[in-house]
């Protein structure tokens, strides 16, 4: 059994758990915290997504034990009833799901990707290396590209994204 | 998962101490915690090496950058100095994988990523790589994302990365700190193998070989171009990717470093192509020649078969693009 402190949406936590249980997994049948999405377990569709120490990554692909110390922010920690996050309300505003399971990981991932734009990061279809002096739906849909939706609500997600994107920038 | 032990090792000698027999490393653990849940890969131990010191790019002596071996795909591709001057490495990268992954791969990591033969994957398939001597259904199976060259009758599986790639065009050596602390330098060219007939083999590492760094030769002047073909427009692997460094001297091409992706069980350069290029004036019958050069031994395997005159088109598109009159940098 590993010991491993998480900082999770601002709580810490103390796990005790199998070397093998992932961060995902730690995250829903540990700490309760179920918004966070299993999908496909193996980093293809990005229903996992969380934030740690800032950064979106896929929560299936690591072992709760590789994280000690470290902050993490799910789906619950971004906003909630009566208190949504940005992203939260456009998605709700712009009908961005139509069964809503890849919306964690969806909002999760936007919500991190929009301050990797910020930050100047370049993207494939960036014309040049400067980074995009704003989001264009195809930059959108190339940041997102790890985010599967199985209902393709796809123009609605980029319809989100952009209006909060738009007004970040 | 196959139950495992686990070390958190703070520093390189810890790391090391902890390397034993059946014990593999882990930094970003996208590709390897993958394997590791369809017991494709099953090592009774994992080092994990995150808190080591061997996240930072520094400038080299010589002009050059050393990119440590836990700096982030993301990192690197976002870095500066990267996108000004080695931009073929920043595209690469951003060509591969998708935001999420890219936050986690390493670069050490990225270079011992396995394939994605998807005989490779399924543990009820013969594979010579997962299981030496058990054969290899790709051969006359499904084969679209199979080698062309360099493949033997054992395994025709694909280096499936494109960051490494780049650094085979960049001429990248790869820092190594053996179980004993030793540290050796291998040019990059070097570090992944041919199948031939033990496919089990990825690259040079020997066990608890810790790799410390990628180290970038100063940079060249000249057109760099990444180019990448695939079934879908993102987050998808290379049917055939083009890297390419090309430099011109008024009306022919001085220098030309060409490196190849989704064609070999490594990323594949032919310096016979590059020699044939340089000091002749670019062409449509040149690139043509140099194709043919590329291509004599290439071999399909059915499914595959179209991968040859798509590789062929591809470098030639490129080859264009890289020596057309005020190409930019």
């Amino acid at each position: 059994m590993e010991i491993t402190e998480l900082s999770v949406n601002g709580k810490s936590h103390r796990l005790e758990a199998d070397s093998r249980v992932t961060l995902l997994d730690a995250l829903r049948n540990h700490l309760g915290l179920t918004g966070t999405k299993k999908g496909c377990d193996h980093g293809q569709c990005g229903a996992c997504t969380v934030i740690v120490e800032g950064r979106r990554i896929n929560s299936c692909l690591t072992l709760a034990c590789m994280h000690d110390g470290d902050e993490i922010t799910t789906i619950e920690g971004l906003g909630e009833p009566g208190n949504l996050s940005q992203l939260q309300s456009a998605f709700v505003a712009h009908d961005g799901f139509q069964c809503g399971y890849c919306t964690p990981g969806q909002i999760c991932s936007a919500t991190a990707m929009i301050e990797e734009a910020k930050a100047g990061w370049p993207s494939f279809v960036s014309d040049d290396l400067e980074g995009p002096d704003r989001l264009s739906d195809e930059e959108i849909s190339e940041r997102m590209s790890g985010n599967l939706c199985r209902c393709a609500a796809y123009p609605n997600i980029v319809n989100a994204i952009r209006q909060v994107a738009g007004e970040k920038s | 998962m196959k139950p495992f032990a686990y070390a958190r090792a703070s520093d390189r000698d810890g790391a090391r101490a902890e390397a034993a027999d059946n014990a593999l490393y882990i930094a970003g653990g996208t590709n390897l915690l993958d394997l590791m849940k369809l017991e494709v890969m099953a090592p009774d131990k994992l080092v994990d090496i995150n808190r080591l010191d061997l996240s930072e790019l520094a400038d080299t002596d010589d002009g050059g950058l050393r990119i440590g071996a836990l700096v982030t795909n993301s990192d690197c591709a976002a870095d500066q100095r990267i996108r000004r001057d080695y931009p073929l490495l920043s595209r690469a990268i951003l060509a591969g994988a998708s935001g999420q992954l890219r936050n986690k791969a390493t670069t050490g990591g990225n270079l011992c990523q396995r394939t994605r033969c998807y005989y490779f994957y399924d543990t009820a398939m013969p594979c010579n790589k997962r299981e030496p001597g058990s054969g290899c259904q790709a051969l006359a199976g499904f084969n679209r994302i199979h080698a062309i060259l360099g493949a033997s009758e054992a395994c025709i599986a694909t280096y499936p990365g494109d960051m490494a790639v780049a650094m085979t065009a960049l001429d990248a050596r790869v820092e190594i700190e053996n179980v004993d602390g030793a540290i050796r330098q291998i040019p990059i060219q070097d570090f992944h193998c041919l199948p031939g007939d033990n496919p089990e083999r990825d690259n040079i590492l020997e066990n608890g070989d810790l790799i410390t760094a990628v180290i970038l030769p100063r940079p060249v002047e000249g057109k760099q171009i990444y180019r990448k073909v695939r079934d879908r427009a993102s987050y998808a692997f290379a049917l055939c990717s083009v890297a390419a460094v090309v430099q011109m001297d008024r009306e022919t091409i001085a220098a030309a470093a060409l490196a190849f992706g989704g064609l070999a069980h490594k990323p594949w350069r032919d310096e016979t192509v590059e020699a044939l290029l340089v000091g002749e004036k670019p062409s449509a019958q040149l690139f043509g020649r140099a194709a043919d050069q590329l291509l004599a031994e290439a071999q399909g395997h059915g499914s595959n078969d179209f991968k040859i005159p798509l590789t062929r088109r591809v470098m030639i598109s490129v080859l264009q693009e890289a020596t057309e009159k005020g190409a930019a940098a």
